[in-house]
């Protein structure tokens, strides 16, 4: 299926959940934040919930900054 | 004596902030920190760069200090909404530095923007700092709104030129309510014991620490140039002559009555 | 939040002990200071500022000229009615003194105006005693209608009104109020206020306030000079306009410092005002509030008011009469005697002659 991750169109496999997705792309959890479709996603529910088609996904971190 | 400040429900003992951006690495960090005493911390948010994963800054501030992320990248008061909920989520505390700004030359803020987001932001309950351009009639405005203090520029961003703004923050410190903090372009340790000096209640440097030769040595400088200065401000002016006696007296006419 | 609140603050303040210790490093360090702070006015206020009184009219004169100019506004009252209720003890207007009391028809009004538009002066302050019924709001807003036809600028002088009857008359065309406390202190204020709503303190005291909520467009307050311990109601005057300065920041304040004259009545002032006792006020106002305004009316005898000139003075009366109908053939006894009978002419001739130049009109409401 196609999401939008960070702006960019990519493939995923379907019925993917955002922890799953995360570990694919070889990012620890505790060093990101995770947005699904405007929403701020809890850590907890990473692992509960899927990602469809369609899905816009921002991937932050905390970096430095003034 | 007891000379806190108090923000957001807090009492700080130190009243210099220190951003984190800029630096060559984020390893100096917790030195630059404890160097400086500072006890508030900024940092921002940014999209994850997937080929090249770095270390999240949040690893390296000492968890005793108050975190204050920025919504830096916002360029109208929505964006800086969604960053400051993000960075509540994210377990960032509810401290939140508006920053929004549209100009890529200079790096001005927006200060129509930044009031509108302050406004909502406050509304959910954060401790909103906002980073403004010194316009009193703006401060004025964010005060009514509830922001927790008011962080005017001395000078752009990254410029370290000192305080620029001078007589606009002078202003603002005796007619707001709100503690002032200045933020931006603060170069040297001279400069920010200046803005404490003026009444400022606490000033925020970043560029100058962490681009300067040895960040934790200019760290410790800046913390001894925070106090004196503030404590500068406490024990009041000297007696000064500024003026000098013209020749013609203004006054002579009430001897000339006999001092009636 | 009222300015009763702040004079709250001061009530149990030590005024004796702290003006005896004033020490003249405290007045240096005071006038090496660019923006005054409440405690430094009090210490230019004190006994121990006189021999600093010539540093401070040179950074006084040196002040006004920068944000003033060397520019002086003149204005001149116009007595619509001497009707009072009240039984103030100072006032020639008392309700139990036996005076003519007149009121002026709209005809009259219209020849006093003529009679003060014709000496080229083109703001104006028109005033009453206080009687609802001889002289109510109708018959002002009428009088005003009237007025604006010959003066940019009207300027009342009258009993104190609600923030929605000042609406009312800047919606008429008032853009001035005047108003004096009279006496900061309660007490006393009780004590000369015999009878008559005058007696309330507390409405007149926030009523300057409500003209700025009413958005008048300036507000010039002030104390009866004699009534009290000067130093303390020039102190009271000044925190006064400070407040209204720091809430109202678009509302235009001044202060006058009205000195009691001599007047029908048997009331003498308690508290003598010398002359240097004047200037003392008029430089601490000047230095503490920079951007204030300062009245000085024909209360004051024309040596002295000319002399007071160059220390911070912005506006001044010409050509004035206290009495009803002063410019036409039958007028009443005045309110108080005038010292300076000068002419505008003359007035203008002397101001020019000392560098000033005559303002006469100010802006122009559209």
């Amino acid at each position: 299926m196609q999401i939008r991750v960070n702006g960019n169109l990519e493939e995923a496999a379907p019925a993917l959940s955002i922890k799953e997705y995360l570990t694919e792309k070889g990012l620890r959890p505790e060093s990101v934040v995770v947005e699904l479709n405007g929403q701020v996603v809890k850590r907890e529910e990473w692992g509960k919930i899927l990602l469809k088609e369609n899905d816009e996904l921002e991937v932050l971190r905390f970096v430095g900054g003034g | 004596m007891e000379d806190k400040l108090l923000i957001g429900g807090q009492e700080l003992e130190s009243r210099l902030f220190i951003g984190t951006g800029k630096f060559s690495s984020h390893e100096i960090i917790p030195k630059v920190i404890a160097a400086s005493g500072s006890q508030v911390i900024t940092m921002a948010i940014r999209r994850v760069n997937f080929f090249n994963e770095q270390d999240n800054v949040l690893n390296y501030i000492d968890k005793k200090c108050i975190l204050l992320p920025n919504t830096s990248g916002a360029r109208n008061a929505e964006e800086a909404v969604r960053i400051a909920r993000i960075a509540r989520e994210a377990g960032c505390g509810n401290w939140v530095k508006i920053e929004v700004i549209t100009d890529n030359k200079y790096l001005l803020p927006d200060n129509y923007e930044t009031i509108r987001a302050t406004e909502i932001l406050v509304k959910e309950g954060f401790v909103v700092l906002p980073y403004m351009s010194p316009d009193l009639m703006a401060a004025k405005r964010l005060e009514e709104v509830g922001a927790a203090a008011v962080m005017p520029l001395g000078a752009p961003i990254g410029t370290n030129r000192g305080l620029m703004t001078r007589e606009l923050i002078r202003i603002l410190i005796a007619e707001s309510k709100l503690p002032v903090i200045v933020d931006a372009g603060i170069g040297r340790p001279s400069q920010a014991a200046e803005a404490m000096e003026m009444g400022a209640a606490a000033v925020l440097v970043n560029t100058a620490i962490a681009t300067a030769q040895d960040p934790v040595q200019t760290a410790r400088a800046f913390c001894l140039a925070v106090r004196a200065g503030r404590m500068a401000f406490l024990s009041g002016p000297g007696a000064v002559q500024e003026y000098a006696v013209a020749s013609s007296p203004l006054t002579g006419f009430l001897h000339k009555q006999g001092g009636e | 939040m009222s300015f009763a609140d702040k004079l709250l603050k001061y009530q149990d303040f030590p005024f004796a002990s702290y003006l005896a210790g004033v020490t003249g490093a405290d007045i240096e360090r005071t006038l090496a200071k660019e923006y005054l702070v409440e405690r430094d006015f009090l210490n230019l206020l004190s006994e121990q500022a006189v021999p600093y009184l010539e540093i401070m009219a040179q950074k006084a004169h040196q002040l006004t000229v920068q944000n003033f100019g060397r520019v002086i506004l003149l204005y001149t009252p116009l007595y619509l009615a001497n009707y009072c209720v009240n039984q103030c003890a100072y006032c020639g207007f008392n309700v139990t003194n036996k005076i003519t009391r007149k009121k002026l028809t709209l005809e009259e009004v219209e020849k006093e105006a003529l009679a003060i538009a014709q000496t080229g002066l083109r703001h104006i302050l028109i005033l009453t005693g206080e009687s609802r019924f001889q002289t109510p709001l109708s018959y002002i807003e009428t009088c005003v209608r009237v007025l604006k036809k010959y003066f940019d600028s009207i300027s009342i002088e009258i009993y104190p009104l609600t923030e929605e009857e000042y609406g009312q008359l800047t919606a008429a065309g008032v853009d001035g109020l005047t108003l004096y406390q009279e006496v900061y202190d309660p007490v006393t204020y009780d004590a000369i206020h015999l009878a008559g709503p005058k007696k309330d303190y507390r409405f007149r005291l926030d009523a300057p306030e409500r003209a700025c909520r009413a958005r008048m467009r300036a507000v010039n307050i002030g104390a009866l000079l004699g009534l009290q311990d000067w130093r303390k109601e020039a102190f009271f005057t000044g925190l006064h306009a400070a407040y209204l300065q720091d809430k109202y920041l678009d509302t235009e304040i001044s202060v006058s410092l009205p000195r009691l004259r001599p007047h029908v009545g048997n009331f003498a002032p308690c508290f003598v005002v010398s002359d240097r006792d004047l200037v003392q006020i008029l430089l601490a106002l000047r230095l503490f509030l920079p951007r204030a305004g300062i009245t000085i009316s024909t209360r004051e005898r024309a040596e002295f008011r000319d002399n007071l000139l160059p220390l911070g003075v912005t506006k001044m009366s010409a050509g004035s009469c206290t009495a009803v109908g002063g410019h036409l053939e039958e007028a009443t006894e005045g309110q108080f005697v005038i010292a300076d009978e000068r002419s505008v002419r003359e007035i203008h001739a002397m101001l020019v002659s000392r560098g000033y130049q005559p303002l006469y009109k100010d802006w122009h409401q559209l």
